[in-house]
């Protein structure tokens, strides 16, 4: 089951949810959590274990060859992202703007731009007991975190069989990453906190997510902070509010120092039992 | 003019509070820019009055004409997105995974495809209740091209500070290190670091800080919840020094921060915090390390 954690606002406690979730849920069964928040994943900083894997990540983009070029242009023409562009006798390539779409390439006359690898950024697969941890990271000066996305989820694609928990710490906002994590799960927690940002940007989260069309349920984090403006946005739109983290210091504390929370704070535990009885009802209808 | 721009790496530090709070202490010399158009929050706290509305529209989607598709199967082969369902011999265009690069449309035989422009948000010029001029945006659900509708706000932002004669734009910056983040980076005279002492504070403040390297730009820190992680705190003071960074101001952890939100005010709008102070005296720095 492929469990998407994600939020419209940065901050809520994504990493928090996923790490203690996948943690508490390791306890119990297999569980692999997958850090999808490529431009600053910060799981691992929550999560130690055994490398077992590495591998550099590329995307493909067009690599100009000047001895056969015709200069006829037709590639600049063909390519709606201005990735590729006629500047007098050269023939100049933007990666980061090349979405890997392949037209400059394969209609090119002459052949002369084969696509070549480019390297996005990096992935890590870690183990420790029965918590699998694989992490993506985007290199700095890198733009587009959609590719890498992509590829990450079609590894653990590959790599867990159907029955493992499989928790995706997503990345934040309403646009491309996290619709790319959103159409690959099965189920979206939304976490959001009770102020007035907090509910602005669930309203976000909450509209991406019917536009895919996925069940969802709200986890609302420092809970007791703020109003109760979410909880009632909650009943009027009838959404289903799985668990409520309490808001405490000693809470922002041990996060800061990069510890879990389940086996510290027992209200922390049992918010998480509710979320599992929650996915086990989910997993048998 | 000069372009202060406020940025975090990791979301919810106080990012938009503390821009906010910065808009407040301004003399009526900025415009406002909020480029986090992913999750803009800003008004929230500044009661934008609508002056413009325009729509935004920047990337393409292709539709297939089923009258004159010949199932001929080419759209199919060349899309690397997955964009094209073929059942029965039917084509149609998935348009949640449609890249819009229209590569199915050159090589459709009988001109079957079109290319279409998607709305993919709007933009807007308001007036504020603080009588200051902004510029924000609302980027379409799912939509991509995020980076551009911030380059949108920045460049409509531009327009107003020459427009109106004023000297500064200030800039809520997006999340993150990918293609809105620079986007907002790009043509900035200064950067306000916002962050915190915890691990994943420190982690993001020096991924994206290798970027604003990267792009040579001046910056400062303000360490907000400062009183949290009392090692973590001194781990972020020594990089800051390491790099040449200027520590702007430190905020303590404060429940000033929900209160203000809820009630629609920014944080320098509440007297009985030493907040206020600690605010205007970071403002007045960070003009002073602008010019």
């Amino acid at each position: 089951m492929k469990i998407a954690i994600a939020s419209g606002k940065g901050g809520t406690g994504k990493t928090t949810l996923s790490t203690n979730l996948a943690l508490y849920l390791s306890q119990k069964q297999k569980t692999v959590l997958v850090d999808l928040d490529v431009e600053e994943p910060n799981s691992g900083l929550f999560i130690s274990g055994d490398l077992i894997e590495e591998q550099v990540k590329y995307n493909m983009v067009p690599k100009w060859e000047p001895e056969s070029c015709i200069l006829c242009g037709e590639c600049q023409d063909n390519c709606v992202f201005n990735a590729v562009v006629k500047i007098g006798s050269q023939i100049m390539v933007y990666p980061q703007l090349c979405h890997s779409c392949y037209a400059c390439s394969e209609l090119c006359p002459q052949n002369s731009l084969p696509m070549v690898p480019n390297r996005m950024g990096i992935l890590k697969y870690f183990v420790k007991n029965n918590l699998h941890f694989v992490e993506s990271k985007l290199d700095i000066g890198q733009e587009m975190a959609v590719p890498i996305i992509a590829q990450t989820i079609k590894y653990i694609e590959q790599k867990f069989e159907e029955n493992t928990y499989k928790i995706f710490d997503s990345p934040p906002g309403t646009s491309c990453p996290v619709i790319e994590v959103g159409k690959n799960s099965d189920f979206v927690i939304l976490v959001t906190e009770p102020t007035p940002f907090g509910l602005n940007d669930l309203k976000l989260a909450v509209e991406t997510i019917r536009e895919l069309d996925k069940p969802f349920g709200v986890v609302i984090n420092r809970y007791g902070v703020g109003n109760d403006d979410v909880l009632n946005y909650c009943s009027e739109q009838d959404l289903e509010i799985i668990a409520k983290i309490p808001n405490k210091r000693e809470i922002a504390e041990i996060y800061s120092r990069g510890e879990s929370l389940f086996d510290r704070i027992s209200e922390v535990k049992t918010e998480l039992e509710k979320i599992e009885n929650y996915l086990i009802k989910l997993n048998q209808q | 003019m000069k372009e202060i721009v406020v940025i975090s790496g990791k979301g919810g530090t106080g990012k938009t509070s503390i821009t906010a709070s910065f808009a407040y202490l301004s003399e009526k010399n900025i415009v406002i820019a909020d480029c986090d158009v992913d999750a803009a929050d800003m008004h929230l706290l500044m009661k934008p009055d609508l002056v413009r509305k325009e729509d935004f529209y920047s990337s393409l989607e292709a539709v297939i004409d089923q009258n004159t598709c010949i199932g001929c199967n080419k759209c199919f082969e060349v899309c690397r997105f997955d964009a094209i369902s073929r059942e029965n011999n039917k084509y149609d265009v998935i348009y949640l995974n449609c890249e819009g690069c229209a590569y199915c449309e050159k090589v459709c035989p009988v001109d079957a495809i079109t290319m279409k422009r998607r709305l993919d948000g709007e933009w807007y010029i308001s007036n504020t209740r603080l009588s200051k001029p902004m510029v924000h945006a609302k980027l379409g659900i799912g939509t991509e091209n995020s980076g551009k509708l911030v380059a949108t706000v920045k460049n409509i932002a531009k327009q107003v500070v020459e427009l109106y004669n004023k000297d500064y734009i200030l800039v809520d910056g997006s999340p993150g290190v990918g293609c809105p983040v620079i986007s907002s980076l790009s043509g900035a005279s200064f950067v306000v670091l916002v962050t915190e002492p915890t691990v994943s504070g420190l982690h993001d403040l020096q991924r994206v800080y290798s970027l604003i390297k990267k792009f040579g730009i001046k910056s400062g820190l303000i360490i907000n919840k400062y009183d949290l992680n009392i090692n973590k705190y001194l781990e972020i003071v020594n990089f800051a020094q390491k790099e040449g960074i200027v520590e702007i101001a430190e905020l303590p952890y404060d429940e000033t921060f929900v209160k203000a939100q809820t009630l629609g005010l920014t944080m320098a709008e509440f007297e009985d915090s030493n907040i206020k102070q600690i605010l205007s005296d970071a403002w007045n720095k960070i003009i002073k390390l602008v010019n």
